[in-house]
């Protein structure tokens, strides 16, 4: 019997890049590839600024083309955005925007610039359309479920309205009943503030707009006053630590935690203090160290096999990836942090805790 | 090859405690404020290097496919040659050494970058970056001194084998990249009986695929795409990895070879303050002077000084600081050695040939040099430099 036609292609294929490989080496065939086509599909995931938006006047929206090798997202969820800013590469999570039927294929993103925030800062005021961005699928739990309930409650504040937005671009039509009660410091501050006025207007959903700076925050009392069938929605939450924490303790005293879903913004707070409790990931040892004491030598001192050369900073002999938590490097004390999944490759023997860290070995 | 500790004029004698630690609060000074200034161009710049480097590679290894002409054959040989110096220079020797791990960009990375040389990067940053970096021309531990087949050091006897050495030093001129990889396994250390020998094993099998690889990529799978073409492209690239392996070893010759480089005797650098690595690392290093091509094509190593001080610095951050660098040499009375390549690569030569006689043979032939016996020993002494064998840069 001879082999079937897929057969011979996959093996053809397989051959082909089993000598691409070869011509390549060192380096892999992607890597030449990537000088002219980094969007194409089986390429790290990447996108390109297509344009940049402004919708308030620290805010604005990211209209991105992704490689082709992204996937659709499920609206609500976030995508990891890699920036270079100064040369560094930085992450950040951002909520998609956009429905799933953007026109050109596109997915965007609502940066808020926040005072000091160097990526958002950098995205919302020095972001050029031509850049490439390293893009992650798309991921998140903060979502409609399939079946969507017939009366929910969304409430948002600032920037906090991406993840809904998204949602609602993408679906408000097949909802029934749908209410948003969304806070911001002045009118001019609400993002996307026409749209969804457009919605509430055409019925499409009952929105009540809070402007804090002259009405203070909504408090739970008020809320209950505002939607008074609450208990019966099921609710999604985005915005300021303080406000998801007062919302998750109402509902939970209400008996209603499981009805409310809450997306944060805020990564945890690092301790940047003395020192911490250092945890070799891989080797399952945890330390005690102070912000003295090289994690390179916290870590051999527990026994663990660490990678080192000069000891003194220079060779890199040493550098392994910090999963998350914080470092300082002793030379100059700039601390390094890491949120769950960064990886940030940092130097063990001129680097002491700064916080409780994760170390990857 | 007569250390700093052992010769009748101490060009560091000078100094007191009190200015080795300013001079190094000085250079660490230094380095904070740039440091600090790396940022969007600077990544830009060796980004815009590694893509001129793999398009230039791609173009010279199309125009190969028909080697067959003489014109394709000489333009291909070329682009190939510098891509391969680029690669390995200014690229692959930086990378490695981290001089761009602050951009974060796991692709441009000193634990991922893997170099078109038959070392593997792992090994290679291992003998030079902790090694040769961190014991910089101390005799008996820097292994770039001579690494056992050349004699580097006037104390070090003189046997009838060294008349060799200018020979043995050409010879790995033109293999060098198999030099550095016996180099980097430590060989001369397996023949003593001195290295693990399952480490040895293992090492040597990574070489050994390595090579494998990279010979059959230049060797085989390029000159067989090139149909008719095939036999010249062989020899182009061939010449284009001679070409390579003469130019790199010039340039590591160059670093730390040429006379008014000093050394330092083994226990020297015991107890060692940061001020006195330092100056342990302005002393032990020599600069090439020229043009941009020039830096460029060297690595930057043209500035092997300031790679030394700050040996994970941004490569193009090296011609910024060297006027301030020169200038501190001057304020602290030192020599900041510096020359044209051919004249630098003229005297470290010269260091190889001297040192493959014996010590008194131009003392005795050169009676008549009128000079006075106490500068004669001088100009030796300064003149004893370390064989910069494979890999140091
Ligand atoms: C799942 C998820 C989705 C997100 N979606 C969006 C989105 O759609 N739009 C959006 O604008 N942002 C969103 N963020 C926040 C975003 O990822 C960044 O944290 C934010 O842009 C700040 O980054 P930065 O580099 O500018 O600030 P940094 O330079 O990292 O921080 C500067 C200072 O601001 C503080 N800070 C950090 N984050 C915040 C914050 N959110 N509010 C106030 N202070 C802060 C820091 O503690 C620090 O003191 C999302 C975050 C997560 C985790
Ligand atoms: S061991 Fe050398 S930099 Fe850490």
């Amino acid at each position: 019997m001879s082999p079937s036609a897929p057969a011979v292609l996959g093996r053809l294929r397989a051959r082909t890049l089993r000598l691409a490989e070869l011509v390549a080496t060192p380096l892999v065939p992607a890597d030449y590839i990537d000088l002219f086509d980094p969007l194409r599909s089986g390429a790290d995931l990447r996108g390109r600024l297509v344009a940049v938006r402004p919708e308030t006047r620290d805010s604005a929206t990211l209209v991105i083309r992704p490689g082709r090798g992204w996937l659709p997202h499920v609206p609500g969820q976030y995508v990891r955005i890699g920036v270079d800013v100064d040369g560094v590469r930085l992450w950040r999570a951002y909520s998609v925007t956009s429905p799933l039927d953007e026109p050109g294929g596109h997915i965007t993103v609502t940066v808020k610039a926040i005072p000091g925030g160097v990526v958002s800062n950098h995205l919302v005021h020095h972001a050029r359309p031509g850049t490439v961005l390293q893009l992650d699928q798309a991921t998140g739990e903060f979502v409609l479920p399939t079946t969507a309930p017939t009366k929910i409650l969304f409430i948002t504040a600032g920037s906090g309205i991406t993840p809904v937005m998204g949602m609602l671009r993408n679906a408000v039509h097949e909802l029934d009943d749908v209410v948003l009660v969304h806070s911001a410091p002045t009118e001019a501050d609400v993002i996307f503030r026409r749209e969804i006025r457009a919605l509430a207007a055409t019925g499409r959903i009952r929105l009540v707009e809070k402007h804090t700076d002259r009405d203070g925050m909504v408090d739970v009392d008020e809320l209950a006053r505002l939607v008074p069938d609450l208990a019966e929605r099921e609710s999604w939450a985005c915005g300021p630590t303080g406000m998801l924490d007062v919302l998750e303790q109402h509902f939970a005293d209400q008996g209603l935690a499981d009805r409310l879903h809450t997306e944060r913004f805020r990564p945890a707070v690092f301790v940047t203090g003395e020192g911490g409790t250092v945890t070799f990931d891989r080797t399952d040892t945890t330390v005690e160290a102070d912000g003295a004491t090289p994690i390179l030598d916290a870590g051999e001192a527990a026994g663990v096999l660490m990678p080192s050369g000069c000891r003194m900073g220079i060779c890199f002999g040493c550098v392994v990836p910090l999963r998350s938590g914080a470092v300082r490097d002793l030379r100059d004390g700039a601390v390094t942090t890491a949120a769950e999944g960064d990886g940030v490759l940092v130097q063990t023997c001129i680097s002491a805790a700064a916080g409780p860290c994760h170390i990857d070995v | 090859m007569t250390a700093l500790q052992k010769k009748a004029h101490n060009p560091i004698a000078h100094l007191t405690e009190q200015d080795v630690t300013d001079l190094g609060l000085e250079l660490d000074a230094l380095r904070e404020q740039i440091i600090a200034s790396r940022g969007a161009s600077d990544a830009a710049y060796i980004r815009k290097v590694i893509t001129f480097q793999r398009r230039l590679e791609l173009v010279s290894r199309g125009i190969l496919l028909f080697s067959l002409f003489p014109p394709a054959w000489i333009a291909g040989t070329t682009g190939l040659s510098i891509s391969k110096i680029l690669e390995n220079m200014e690229i692959g020797h930086n990378v490695m050494h981290g001089q761009w791990d602050w951009m974060r960009d796991p692709k441009i990375h000193s634990t991922s970058w893997e170099w078109d040389l038959a070392s593997p990067s792992a090994m290679w940053k291992h003998s030079h970056n902790q090694i040769h970096h961190t014991f910089t021309n101390v005799l008996g531990r820097d292994n770039d001194l001579g690494y056992g087949i050349m004699r580097v050091d006037e104390d070090q006897r003189w046997s009838p084998f060294f008349l060799g050495q200018p020979l043995w030093n050409f010879l790995n001129a033109c293999l060098f990249e198999y030099g550095i990889a016996a180099y980097d396994l430590e060989i001369g250390k397996v023949l003593k009986g001195r290295k693990d020998k399952a480490l040895f094993r293992t090492e040597l099998k990574a070489v050994w695929a390595k090579v494998k690889r990279q010979a059959t990529r230049d060797y085989i799978v390029h000159p067989l795409l090139s149909g008719p073409s095939a036999l010249s492209t062989l020899a182009a690239n061939v010449t284009a990895n001679l070409v390579r392996n003469l130019w790199t070893h010039s340039v590591i010759m160059c670093g730390h070879f040429p006379s008014g480089i000093e050394t330092f005797t083994k226990h020297s650098i015991d107890g060692e303050t940061r001020g006195e690595w330092y100056l342990r690392q302005m002393l032990g290093a020599g600069n090439i002077s020229g043009g941009p091509s020039t830096h460029m094509l060297t690595g930057n190593l043209s500035f092997q000084i300031e790679h030394h001080l700050y040996p994970d610095m941004p490569s193009n951050k090296y011609a910024e600081i060297a006027p301030q660098v020169q200038a501190l040499f001057e304020r602290y009375g030192l020599t900041y050695t510096t020359g044209p390549l051919l004249k630098q690569l003229g005297s470290a030569w010269a260091q190889v040939v001297r040192l493959s006689l014996p010590n008194d043979f131009f003392a005795h032939a050169g009676s008549a040099v009128a000079t006075a016996p106490t500068t004669l020993v001088r100009k030796m002494t300064r003149g004893e430099q370390r064989s910069e064998l494979p890999a140091a840069a």
